[in-house]
């Protein structure tokens, strides 16, 4: 029934059983919206933040996919200012995902601050000394920049392309994309170093604080580059489970080993820096507020060394080597280890730093407090994964996201009159249905 | 927030800040609008681009 939006030359699952998986996300979707309207109508009481807790699940989840997102503005400024061409066979999935991370972002922000009608606060009546003022204008800014870049592949799908306008318009804005990476690549810099800033200039909070160079924290730094090579992982992941659920390769290996080989580069000295950092912290700085390294992970019934190996070693240190070195990155089963454990650890890295800093005692009376979120903050939070699922499933029908998928998964057609299938290229099955179908018909001049 | 808000104070802070806000934002309201003017001229020309 929707053959006629379907890209050309590619196969997809018949309509009912397409709208039958989608009706399922959307029951988790509205579940998520329902939580959405009760926070809005009945006001923040719906969650269990408190006064220990401003900053809870929803921050946590907005620098998570922020993080995770950071795979737009990387594979971006590697395919368009860098010029690694081979990625454009992955770019426009990677923008797809960072539209869903920002949106998602944007969307959480738009529930926590309970009054959402005065959002543009924020803009004009900016406090300029808080980093998360940057952090809105930046965040805001790239988000339009991701429209920008996702609108394109709106406009090439099938029937939207044959509208002469439509398709000048998408050509005009390929034409120009490199200064829409680039400002997003400036945006994206700011907006990841500033939220690591936030916790990393709290030096009432000896958990997160964090030595300085000029005025930015070390955390600055970290959060953009943890951004920068977990982002690249994310996508990988993301593809990869695309390709499972449409049970055909998408992406050539060549492309997908690449982009693992720069995140695992990236990773790699990211660790280190991360590395070092703690080491300095757990040795110098945290002393210096009168507190011992023992004192964050003991006498509570939640955090422990473990998150710290967790983090530092098991999704950092496993993943950056697996990445970095040839064979095991180019082993199907270690690579999809590596970039599940690098998503996992920036995600375990900004809970840390959000959640942990929080239940940390500062004053000697004070107790470890942890903290339970309620349904409704669970219910959307989830909600972000069921939108995205939406609208990864829909894109991925209707618009040309993979380039090499006609190459990578040719059509069966009927072979020559001895009989048998031969399998040719999806596109070149069209050309010569087209041919077949074009050689009854008289053509106006030879008529 | 522009110079002539009552709020505005003439200072690095806030000429950086905003600077750079409104520094992306004509990026990409220059950038958007060469797009579509350029589509228009291009679609009543009778040009056609080709994708990348």
């Amino acid at each position: 029934m929707d053959d006629a939006l379907i890209p050309k030359g590619v196969k997809r699952c018949p309509l009912p059983q397409f709208l039958g998986v989608l009706g399922v996300v959307q029951i988790v979707l509205l579940w998520g919206v329902v939580a959405m309207f009760m926070c809005w109508i009945k006001g923040l009481n719906q969650t269990n933040m408190n006064s220990y807790y401003g900053f809870a699940l929803w921050i946590w989840a907005d620098l998570a996919v922020i993080a995770l997102g950071g795979g737009a503005f990387f594979t971006g400024l590697l395919k368009y200012i860098i010029g690694k061409d081979e990625l454009k066979y992955i770019i426009n999935y990677a923008v797809l995902i960072g539209f869903i991370c920002y949106s998602s972002a944007l969307m959480i922000l738009g529930i926590d601050v309970g009054q959402p009608l005065r959002g543009w606060f924020i803009f004009w009546h900016a406090n300029v000394h808080s980093m998360l003022t940057e952090v809105a204008f930046c965040l805001t800014c790239y988000f339009f920049v991701l429209c920008i870049e996702y609108l394109p592949l709106v406009l090439e799908n099938r029937q939207l392309d044959k509208v002469p306008f439509v398709h000048n318009l998408s050509h005009n804005m390929h034409e120009i994309m490199a200064i829409f990476a680039a400002t997003g690549a400036f945006l994206s810099f700011f907006h990841q170093g500033s939220l690591g800033g936030v916790t990393g200039v709290m030096f009432a909070r000896p958990f997160g604080f964090r030595e300085h160079i000029l005025i930015w924290p070390f955390t600055f730094f970290l959060y953009t580059w943890s951004a920068a090579a977990c982002g690249p992982c994310f996508t990988i992941l993301v593809t990869k489970l695309t390709e499972v659920f449409a049970r055909k390769k998408l992406v050539k290996d060549n492309v997908i080993h690449l982009l693992a080989k720069i995140a695992g580069w990236m990773l790699f000295t990211y660790i280190i820096a991360k590395t070092i950092d703690t080491v300095y912290w757990a040795v110098v700085t945290a002393p210096a507020s009168g507190t011992m390294l023992g004192s964050f992970y003991t006498n509570n019934a939640f955090y422990g060394y473990w998150i710290l190996i967790l983090e530092i070693v098991i999704c950092g240190w496993v993943p950056a080597l697996i990445l970095i070195n040839r064979k095991t990155r180019e082993n199907n089963t270690l690579l999809w280890i590596a970039v599940s454990l690098a998503a996992l650890g920036v995600t375990v890295n900004r809970w840390v730093m959000v959640l942990q800093v929080l239940a940390v005692p500062v004053l000697p009376f004070e107790e470890w407090v942890l903290y339970l979120p309620s349904w409704q903050e669970v219910a959307t939070t989830i909600l972000p994964v069921a939108y995205g699922v939406t609208v990864i499933m829909i894109s991925y029908r209707y618009l040309p996201i993979f380039p090499q998928e006609i190459e990578l998964n040719p059509i069966e057609t009927e072979g020559p009159p001895e009989g048998g299938t031969e399998s040719v290229p999806a596109q070149e099955a069209e050309t010569q249905e087209e041919e077949k179908a074009g050689e009854g018909d008289l053509q106006p001049a030879e008529a | 927030m522009f110079p002539f808000s009552f709020e505005w104070i003439w200072d690095t802070v806030h000429m950086v800040f905003h600077g750079g806000l409104w520094y992306a934002l004509n990026i990409i309201g220059i950038g958007m609008t060469y797009c579509i003017i350029k589509a228009v001229y291009d679609t009543v020309k009778g040009n056609g681009g080709h994708h990348h």
